[in-house]
């Protein structure tokens, strides 16, 4: 008996620890395929970007983690903008199959650039001496680390939504992504809003992959072979919403880490299954709304 | 995708062909759907090349392999107006069709093509009676789960696919009896054309009849054709069932010529793929597989022998160049060019 519940311990904190990672990550492109309606293939880009630039600035430079932490989604978030202004606002409302056409072309630049830049190998990940080694909880002993993760994910999380729901800028693009036309006529400059948005989502992602470096590991194909992660939680959880895609990846991160504990020999099958199995029952998502696209 | 293509194609082309010396079975073709002279340039093209270019007739029915598979899936994504990233699932299905029967003792070649063709139709059956009842971005994420469920069930019984190794010990019997598949091709490159050009006569009288009428139409207006009394969603099925069939074919022909199923006839690099090559020739054109698919594999070798670490940066700047200057593909460009000339 106490073997089964120290493996549902151990499940739900690995299953939690990824399930930040991948809510951070992929948070940006529920709200860029819900605001905008596109089809962002390229959004694991950006978070590979972050555990690049994270591990190069941490293990090259010496610059102290929580720094290489904040540089590396700021300085995403603010690259992306450049990307955003030049490719992404030339097909906003276009075909959906030339966004399709357009981020796949980015993500195999990327590769490629990745590949010239940081080399084939994976980008190595050591946690900090202070966050390295194991804690104490509850007579039970867990990867300083990723207990690091949960924490910083919570914090953010509630940042997050604290900062959409209370402040004015939230309001407004809670707005634009309720109905664009509407919210343009009432004055809001929902251009300007989508740069500002397409910033923070890619700025998260580079966050979630700069401290999920250590769960989801930094190699040049990480945007192509991770997509699908990222789009299950985004189409689970409910295009366009914020919350949405937070349940989702709990409930992906939990079920994948019990499935690939309990039936190893199944790989991901499961999680397909159980994703086909909610989409079915639920096409628009667990939080999306009936009858929005 | 506002614009029909095929009905401005066929505004802008010169008069069908009218030769009462023509064979019947052509004529009845030409008649009935306005055959023009340039739907003749890839079958000289494909004719020419057998003897232009004996060494690489195995590449060539590959090529063949490939168009067969982006025109069926031209057929559901370009004409239905299906968002699918998981046509794989069928070529796949029918390339392990084919694979596991002629691994135990089932070789003859054309009766494995009808099995693996019915193999991946009732895949596309089953998948398509849920997908098609959804949209969007949903719809995609079904059609690209219903592929990886399937490549992750392929690649985990292993024991009856030979899992990552892929499936190995296909014995295929001579065509009819006669024609032995040998090393250089020859027997491979024909019959991967003929089929080709069954296959572009099935999927041309389709999207030539009412039937096909009806797909664009509901591509460009789901709604106006439920009010019209269309039944949107069996002709969607059909389609979608057609579709699978005939990459379940193509996907058989590959197993077929190569006595080898790998993974990756499952994977999302081939849907993916074949998606970028139709979009690159032209979706919903036809002709967009004949010219995009050869192009995409063209430039992919060339790109890959010229700079093996980095061609994928070569191959993304080519396709960005195409969205941002060449919307509607190349076929696209070629028909914006005709009727510049024309005015």
């Amino acid at each position: 008996m106490s073997d089964i519940l120290s493996a549902a311990v151990s499940i739900a904190f690995h299953g939690v620890a990824f399930a930040m990672v991948l809510y951070l990550i992929s948070v940006g492109l529920s709200v860029t395929m819900g605001l905008m309606g596109f089809v962002n293939l390229a959004h694991g880009v950006f978070a590979a970007a972050g555990g690049y630039v994270m591990t190069t600035l941490f293990n090259d430079y010496g610059v102290p983690f929580a720094f290489a932490v904040a540089i590396a989604a700021i300085a995403v978030g603010a690259a992306s903008v450049i990307l955003e202004r030049t490719l992404y606002r030339r097909l906003y409302g276009g075909d959906e199959l030339d966004q399709v056409l357009m981020t796949i072309a980015l993500v195999f630049i990327s590769v490629a650039g990745a590949k010239y830049i940081w080399g084939s190998e994976q980008a190595p990940m050591h946690p900090p001496a202070l966050l390295a080694g194991h804690v104490d909880l509850l007579g039970r002993e867990f990867p300083t680390y990723r207990t690091f993760v949960i924490v910083a994910g919570v914090v953010l999380v509630t940042l997050l939504w604290l900062g959409l729901d209370r402040t004015r800028l939230g309001a407004k693009i809670r707005a634009a992504v309720d109905n664009r036309r509407m919210a343009q006529s009432v004055g809001i400059n929902t251009s300007g809003l989508f740069s500002f948005t397409f910033a923070l989502g890619t700025g998260l992602a580079a966050l979630g992959g700069a401290l999920g470096a250590e769960l989801l590991p930094v190699f040049p194909g990480y945007a192509l072979d991770n997509l699908l992660l990222f789009l299950i939680v985004v189409s689970v959880g409910g295009l366009g919403t914020i919350r949405g895609p937070f349940f989702a990846a709990l409930l992906l991160g939990v079920a994948d880490t019990a499935f690939k504990y309990a039936l190893p020999q199944f790989g991901s099958f499961f999680i397909y299954a159980l994703t086909l199995a909610i989409l079915l029952v639920r096409p628009k998502g667990l939080f999306g709304q009936i009858g929005r696209a | 995708m506002s614009d029909t293509p095929a009905s401005s194609l066929a505004a802008a082309a010169p008069p069908p062909i009218r030769d009462a010396k023509l064979p019947e079975g052509v004529r009845l073709l030409a008649r009935r759907h306005r055959l023009r002279w340039y739907e003749g340039l890839p079958w000289l093209i494909a004719i020419g090349g057998y003897f232009l270019f004996p060494d690489y007739l195995s590449l060539g029915a590959q090529v063949f392999i490939a168009i067969l598979f982006a025109l069926a899936t031209d057929l559901i994504l370009g004409y239905a107006g299906v968002i699918t990233l998981g046509q794989a699932a069928f070529f796949g299905a029918g390339a392990y069709a084919c694979g596991l029967l002629s691994a135990h003792g089932w070789t003859e070649p054309l009766s494995l093509l009808v099995v693996a063709a019915a193999a991946a139709a009732l895949v596309g059956f089953l998948s398509g009676f849920v997908i098609l009842r959804t949209t969007g971005l949903t719809q995609l994420m079904l059609t690209l789960i219903v592929a990886v469920m399937l490549q992750e069930a392929a690649n985990k019984a292993s024991t009856v696919t030979g899992g990552a190794n892929g499936l190995q010990g296909m014995v295929i019997s001579p065509i009819l009896g006669v024609f032995d598949f040998d090393l250089y091709g020859h027997v491979a490159y024909i019959y991967c054309l003929i089929l080709l050009f069954l296959g572009w006569v099935l999927i041309r009288t389709l999207v030539h009849s009412p039937f096909g009428r009806t797909l664009t139409g509901i591509r460009e207006s789901e709604a106006r054709m439920h009010a019209i009394g269309s039944p949107v969603f069996r002709r969607r099925l059909t389609a979608y069932v057609i579709s699978a069939a005939v990459c379940g074919v193509a996907g058989a022909l590959l197993a077929e010529t190569t006595t080898l199923v790998a993974l990756d006839s499952l994977s999302f690099d081939r849907s993916g793929a074949v998606v970028i090559m139709l979009i690159v020739g032209g979706l919903g054109r036809l002709y967009g597989a004949f010219v995009g698919v050869p192009i995409y594999m063209i430039a992919a070798d060339r790109f890959s022998t010229a700079d093996p670490t980095y061609w994928y940066f070569w191959i993304g700047v080519f396709l960005l160049l195409i969205v941002l200057f060449a919307r509607g593909g190349i076929v696209g460009l070629i028909e914006r060019a005709v009727r510049l000339v024309r005015k």
